[in-house]
């Protein structure tokens, strides 16, 4: 089952290689990452979504838990939340495809971020299950290029993951 | 307040830390260093031949004493050769402080002379790593490294020092920290109450009880309440390869070790019990045999200051997080409480079928009694490890290397005081017993130590017998001689047909004899079965000489119990040769 994990960390040198580590090292796999500074600059947020059996996400937090660096980390997904994940995206945007493309684009409320003559960068925002069926939404027109944040995500209601 | 350089700091750390040793190997980049720890000449350091070795021997105190080893190795080479002993250390969980040089900071990633990112290197096998950046954070940092080695699951901590904030022409105060506080780091300080009562419950509930416990008990100091908590209920406890000792040896409640060389009772009881109270153990691989047979109508109490060694192999019905010592003494009261509610619990009837079942198995398939080699005429491995025994009093401390020899030593020295065995259990690592000897040693002087080893592991440190002549560690080195990498060709013999792919040295080892008598040593070989026990009383009446006895065993000995495998169970063994379970 897929999970999101959302770690606070210190914000040292060496921090981020030991939670990506973990996972080369005992076998698990990282399908997207994310990392930054939070308001108080001696933290950093990483958000890594991931998959596996219950026993195999035990095991993961159970570890992270265990990295000097980590100082708190929740799973997400274990309640209500709400993810985000950004991507940009680069098509070709000629003849027909060109009104296509932004059709496409207004039904997902993306928006079309820089435009040149044959090709559109479109900004989109959402689950990335929304980003994944935009790209396929995008059906016969080129993809040139795709970039994407990777998931970043909060707990809902009145929990936060702080000191 | 005193100012000091980033050097003197370092030395003067270590002196106000209570270091006792330090095992090194000087270079370029932690020359600083070392020209400040001679100026004070504080803290003794042992110059070993190898960094590897550094490593082990402070392992080998650290194991010894409980208290961190210490090491401080060069950037590059002498980092990287450090790794193997890292390793070793974090398998096993044992403290230790490792200080690495580094290149100076404007170098670093430069690819600069004898740089290596030993932060990078070493992250995977040690708890918690550090590159100072500023001279200023060096006491603080060093206090960290000790602090979080020793705490929690102990383990080796990496402090990386780049050779610039060690300079002697810049000072700054100092000040050494009582103690730290980590944020990001509290290791459990007691369990959880209601999971103890349960788990109490439970085990006065056992009909078929056994107490598994491993090297985490003798690391947390809980050997006492182990055995009183054993005792009270009149429970069979086994050890691992690693907890040997934290249970006595030579008492009749304790059914040897368990796993893959285990003992067929200890194996057999696992088995077929109906609760297992697991104390500092991991369910390593080579205890469990196949996870999906592992005792099938077995509950499980697993008892871990690590939460992450609880349900990593096998489920536990009740896991308890916290230090062996708290969750013991809380554990031995609340059996008690319910003792004095009901006189009857533990069922005494059922306790008395299991120990009958118990002494049935020990009698028919006990170790090794020498009944199948009546007709060697070798001296056999066991016969030299019961000899050692003896002329130790059961009370030495034994340090081993890996192979065929470390298993005879843990099944027949029967170890009766935690610490005295020591070994490398996870990591394996040959070469660890020379080493690992001069440290301890070094730590207790006075005391027998034994390195019990084979020719393949004892050539993998053999450079180390020149350290033992300098710093004068008269400890003895038992070598159980049968010209072969002996558990390889065990292998062989069982898996490959006897095909010796590299298990022989083909006439090529070196007469160990003249060897150790040109580091100054004294060499006794033993051929005979009737010179053996001679032989070692001497060795050991030699209180001021290294002495190694070189003991011609028969060859084509293997090692039983053994674990069938794959898809056996814990009762699936080999027992000789020819006989199975």
């Amino acid at each position: 089952m897929r999970r999101i994990i959302s770690i606070l960390m210190e914000n040292e040198p060496g921090a981020l290689s030991r939670v990506v580590g973990l996972f080369s090292q005992r076998g698990y796999n990282i399908e997207t990452l994310n990392v930054a500074a939070t308001e108080d600059p001696t933290l950093s947020r990483l958000t890594l979504t991931t998959a596996g059996d219950d026993k195999t996400i035990e095991q993961i937090t159970k570890h992270l838990n265990k990295i000097v660096d980590v100082v708190k980390l929740v799973d997400l997904t274990e309640g209500a939340h709400i993810e985000r994940d950004l991507m940009l995206i680069k098509v070709r945007a000629q003849g027909v495809a060109r009104d296509e493309v932004k059709r496409t684009t207004d039904i997902f409320r993306g928006q079309i971020v820089d435009v040149g003559p044959n090709v559109y960068t479109i900004q989109l925002t959402g689950t990335s299950d929304k980003l994944d069926s935009f790209v396929a939404a995008m059906g016969d027109a080129t993809i040139l290029e795709v970039v994407r944040s990777g998931v970043a995500g909060i707990a809902r209601g009145e929990k936060v993951l702080s000191l | 307040m005193e100012l000091l350089s980033g050097g003197e700091m370092i030395a003067r750390a270590l002196e106000d830390e209570g270091v006792e040793y330090i095992f090194g190997y000087p270079g370029g980049a932690v020359l600083h260093i070392y020209d400040a720890l001679f100026k004070s000449n504080k803290v003794p350091h042992i110059l070993v031949r190898h960094e590897q070795a550094a490593t082990h021997a402070a392992d080998g105190y650290a194991r010894a004493t409980g208290k961190p080893g210490v090491v401080l190795v060069t950037s590059g080479p002498g980092a990287t050769n450090a790794v193997t002993g890292i390793a070793t250390a974090y398998m096993d969980s044992i403290p230790m402080v490792v200080l690495s040089g580094q290149v100076q900071s404007h170098l670093i990633g430069e690819d600069a002379f004898q740089e290596t990112d030993m932060v990078g290197i070493s992250r995977p096998i040690v708890k918690h790593s550090f590159q100072v950046r500023k001279a200023e954070d060096l006491p603080a940092t060093i206090k960290k490294a000790f602090h979080i080695a020793a705490s929690g699951r102990p383990g080796p901590v990496v402090v990386d020092i780049p050779k610039d904030i060690t300079r002697p022409d810049e000072k700054f105060e100092y000040h050494y920290p009582e103690s730290v506080k980590i944020r990001s780091y509290s290791p459990a300080q007691r369990g959880h109450t209601g999971q103890i009562k349960k788990a109490a419950r439970m085990l006065l509930g056992a009909k078929r009880p056994v107490i598994y416990a491993g090297g985490g008990v003798i690391q947390g100091e809980g050997s006492d309440l182990l055995v009183e908590l054993a005792q009270q209920l009149n429970y069979p406890v086994t050890n691992t390869l690693m907890g040997l000792g934290a249970y006595p040896g030579s008492d009749r409640q304790f059914l040897g070790m368990l796993g893959m060389h285990g003992f067929y009772e200890a194996n057999m009881a696992m088995h077929h019990s109906d609760v297992i109270l697991a104390v500092g153990a991991r369910f390593d691989d080579r205890v469990t045999n196949t996870v999906s047979k592992f005792c099938p109508g077995a509950k499980i109490v697993h008892i871990d200051v690590d939460p992450a060694s609880i349900s990593k192999t096998v489920a536990a019905d009740i896991p308890i997080v916290g230090p062996v010592t708290s969750v013991l003494r809380e554990l031995i009261d609340q059996v008690s409480a319910h003792q004095e509610k009901d006189a009857e619990l533990p069922d005494a009837a059922a306790l008395g079928r299991w120990w009958d079942q118990i002494e049935e198995w020990r009698a028919s398939h006990g170790l090794w009694t020498g009944r199948r080699y009546a007709e060697s005429e070798s001296i056999m491995p066991q016969q030299v490890i019961e000899s050692l025994y003896r002329a130790t009093n059961g009370d030495a401390y034994v340090t081993s290397d890996v192979g065929q020899h470390q298993m005879f030593a843990a099944q027949y020295y029967k170890f009766d005081k935690p610490r005295r065995w020591i070994n490398s259990g996870g990591l394996g690592t040959m070469g660890f017993g020379l080493p690992a000897a001069m440290g301890v040693k070094l730590a207790f002087p006075d005391i027998d130590v034994a390195c019990v080893t084979g020719e393949g592991s004892i050539q993998m440190n053999i450079q180390e017998l020149s350290t033992c002549t300098q710093y004068n560690t008269p400890f003895k080195i038992i070598n159980l001689r049968n010209n072969y990498l002996g558990m390889v060709k065990q292998w062989q013999d069982m898996q490959y047909e006897g095909r010796y792919a590299m298990s022989t040295y083909e006439d090529s080892l070196p007469d160990f004899m003249k060897l150790v008598e040109s580091f100054g040593h004294v060499g006794i070989e033993v051929r005979k079965l009737e010179d053996l026990d001679a032989a070692m009383e001497e060795a050991f009446a030699m209180k001021d000489k290294l002495v190694f006895v070189d003991v011609f065993i028969d060859p084509m000995e293997h090692v039983y119990p053994m674990h069938i495998a794959p898809n056996g169970s814990m009762k699936d063994m080999w027992l000789s040769k020819n006989e199975r379970t």
